[in-house]
């Protein structure tokens, strides 16, 4: 009389490790595959319902009224260029000469709270961001504006500006520096003639990144650059853009407008990924990930 | 017998501070002005911060001088007869946040294992750029895809969890698709490229010495990972992982699209909620009245903690491990 559990005997450990062993890595290996999975399907689906509503029309055209077929997203387009110009002019000259500042002389304690700082307020929602901005430009100027939208993603841009300046200017051989000091230049004219200039490449690809991040931000707009239907390029009035575009179409109950925002869609998504790649191209293997 | 110890321990960093004494001690007017202009800019980002929370202190003041605490304990949302208390919003952005860690964690952390510890080394960074790539896309995208393809093909899900399970009140009410659950599955594949980039970057500052170690001593590659390298990278892993959730709990378009907008606390996932992003987003441009206004500001600045808190830890917890601060000070 033998219970089951007394007829039981283990595996051997061996087999018992190189089992453990295996289905951990068949395990990982499931999770990394599990893991593209969304991506293939987001692109799948934006491809393939935003394809057939791009046309010419979509690029050089205004929205169309309720009803009217075509009609394009041309005023969406160069809103977001000139906002993105705005956002740029705030926030490529805080965040590359911030990150001159910690590259340079960041090695103290302020320098950590800098740093500290500019992690914490890319971690700060992007709608947080547009109520701040909504706040301080649109209240007092009574109206919605492009030039409170470009504030708002301009402070946006600068901290991954600032970080990844800095990790790339930190990068530039030290001998570099000590060579142009000992020609007789001062340090502001070392900076900016050689050690900019050598890490030039790292530079871009922060602001390549950043321009990314914010192309497609919807939130931080919807309060400050709020929209338009129309032709603006004044920067002290409301201008559409691409995102807030997208978003107004895909809300609303209209086939023909849903077919427009995944053009509009599959247009963002273009942009974005060009520039993100192009930023990873540019410094492959000399960069932590920054996201 | 004292050995002359050495000059600096790291020549790059000693030399780099040679520097800075030069320019400043140095007599020369440029040099200082360069440093104190830099610092400006750098140091306009904790102004930048400290403005941000005045200015919402400053706008919310009014909803939060009538409410008190309660505008935080109260889930009464009432805009026409003057109630506002967030708490709804608030269960909402912690309930569909954890959620959306709950499902993009497992395969999140396995994939940056693989990533750091077993994949062969030409597949290492395609798969890791792909991934990361999710992180690019625009959260406005997101919403699109969810309300047209995610939306529609939970709802037979849904209606299959209740059939099955309805007795548990987490899977009653009606299933429509838009709700908690779906606003939870787009943002776990949102956070899913953080937590797999990050804790890829932390296992990989595992120093080298520690895996060669285990190795010496007989280990298998599980074996390795789960002892030496998890023990090492530990909290920069959780680090990563609250960084995540500092993402889902801030993220807005994405989730204003699928939850559904509605101001109670639900019982069920299947049912529409709001969260505090989708709630400033979903009602501050109709917002009519002062109160209604500042009592949205207020939601923004509640937010505005929260993240600042969640990120804080998660950085301090992360450059515990990678070292974020690399100069030797």
């Amino acid at each position: 009389m033998t219970s089951p559990l007394a007829r039981y005997r283990p595996l051997p450990r061996r087999t018992r490790r190189l089992l453990a062993n295996g289905l951990m890595w068949a395990g990982t290996t499931l999770c990394a595959a599990a893991a593209l999975v969304p991506l293939g399907f987001l692109l799948y689906y934006v491809a393939a319902q935003g394809l057939p509503a791009i046309n010419l029309a979509f690029f050089t055209h205004l929205p169309a009224p309720v009803g009217e077929p075509g009609g394009g997203m041309a005023n969406a387009i160069v809103g977001t260029l000139i906002l993105i110009g705005l956002a740029s002019l705030l926030g490529l000259p805080v965040g590359i000469l911030g990150g001159i500042y910690l590259a340079e002389f960041g090695g103290n304690r302020l320098g950590g709270a800098i740093r500290f700082s500019a992690d914490v307020l890319s971690g700060v929602p992007s709608i947080v961001i547009g109520i701040f901005v909504y706040a301080l430009v649109v209240v007092p100027m009574h109206r919605f504006s492009a030039l409170a939208g470009g504030v708002a993603l301009g402070i946006m841009m600068i901290p991954t500006v600032m970080r990844t300046s800095e990790e790339l200017i930190r990068l530039v051989p030290t001998s570099l520096r000590e060579a142009a000091l000992a020609l007789g230049a001062t340090h502001p004219r070392t900076v900016f003639k050689v050690v900019l200039l050598a890490a030039r490449a790292g530079v871009i690809t922060g602001v390549l990144l950043a321009i990314a991040r914010i192309a497609g931000e919807t939130a931080p707009l919807l309060f400050t650059a709020f929209g338009s239907g129309l032709w603006s390029t004044q920067l002290d009035q409301p201008i559409a853009s691409l995102p807030v575009q997208v978003f107004t179409y895909a809300i609303s109950p209209y086939q023909d407008w849903q077919a427009q925002a995944w053009a509009g869609a599959l247009v963002l998504v273009t942009i974005v990924l060009i520039l993100s790649a192009a930023a990873r191209y540019a410094t492959r293997g000399r960069m932590r990930t920054v996201i | 017998m004292s050995a002359p110890a050495p000059a600096s321990a790291s020549p790059p960093d000693g030399r780099r501070a040679s520097l800075q004494r030069r320019s400043a001690f140095g007599a020369n007017l440029a040099d200082r002005a360069f440093r104190w202009g830099t610092l400006a800019f750098g140091a306009s980002v904790i102004a930048l911060i400290g403005f941000l929370a005045a200015q919402l202190v400053r706008a919310s003041h009014p909803a939060l001088k009538q409410f008190g605490w309660s505008f935080i304990t109260s889930a009464a949302w009432d805009p026409v007869h003057g109630a506002f208390g967030v708490l709804f919003a608030i269960y909402g952005t912690v309930v569909t946040s954890l959620l959306a860690l709950a499902f993009a964690v497992p395969v999140g952390l396995g994939a940056a294992l693989f990533l750091a510890e077993l994949s062969p080394r030409w597949l290492r960074q395609p798969v890791s750029f792909l991934i990361e790539l999710l992180a690019a896309v625009p959260s406005i995208v997101y919403g699109l895809w969810g309300i047209f393809v995610l939306v529609p093909a939970i709802r037979p899900v849904e209606a299959w969890l209740q059939a099955r399970f309805g007795f548990i009140p987490l899977f009653q009410g009606a299933p429509y698709g838009i709700g908690m659950l779906a606003a939870a599955l787009v943002l776990s594949v949102m956070v899913l490229p953080y937590i797999t980039a990050m804790s890829r970057e932390v296992l990989q500052a595992v120093p080298a010495a520690q895996r060669e170690a285990a190795y010496a001593l007989g280990a298998t590659r599980w074996e390795t990972i789960r002892g030496p390298v998890l023990r090492s990278a530990r909290s920069g892993i959780v680090g990563a992982v609250i960084l995540a959730l500092g993402r889902a709990v801030g993220e807005t378009m994405a989730v204003t699209m699928v939850i559904g907008n509605r101001a109670e606390i639900p019982t069920s996932l299947f049912s529409p909620a709001y969260t505090l992003a989708s709630l400033i987003a979903n009602e501050f441009a109709e917002a009519t009245g002062e109160l209604h206004i500042s009592a949205l500001v207020g939601a923004a600045l509640v937010l505005l903690v929260l993240t600042i808190a969640i990120n804080a830890i998660a950085r301090l917890l992360i450059w515990r491990v990678t070292g974020g601060v690399r100069v030797a000070a």
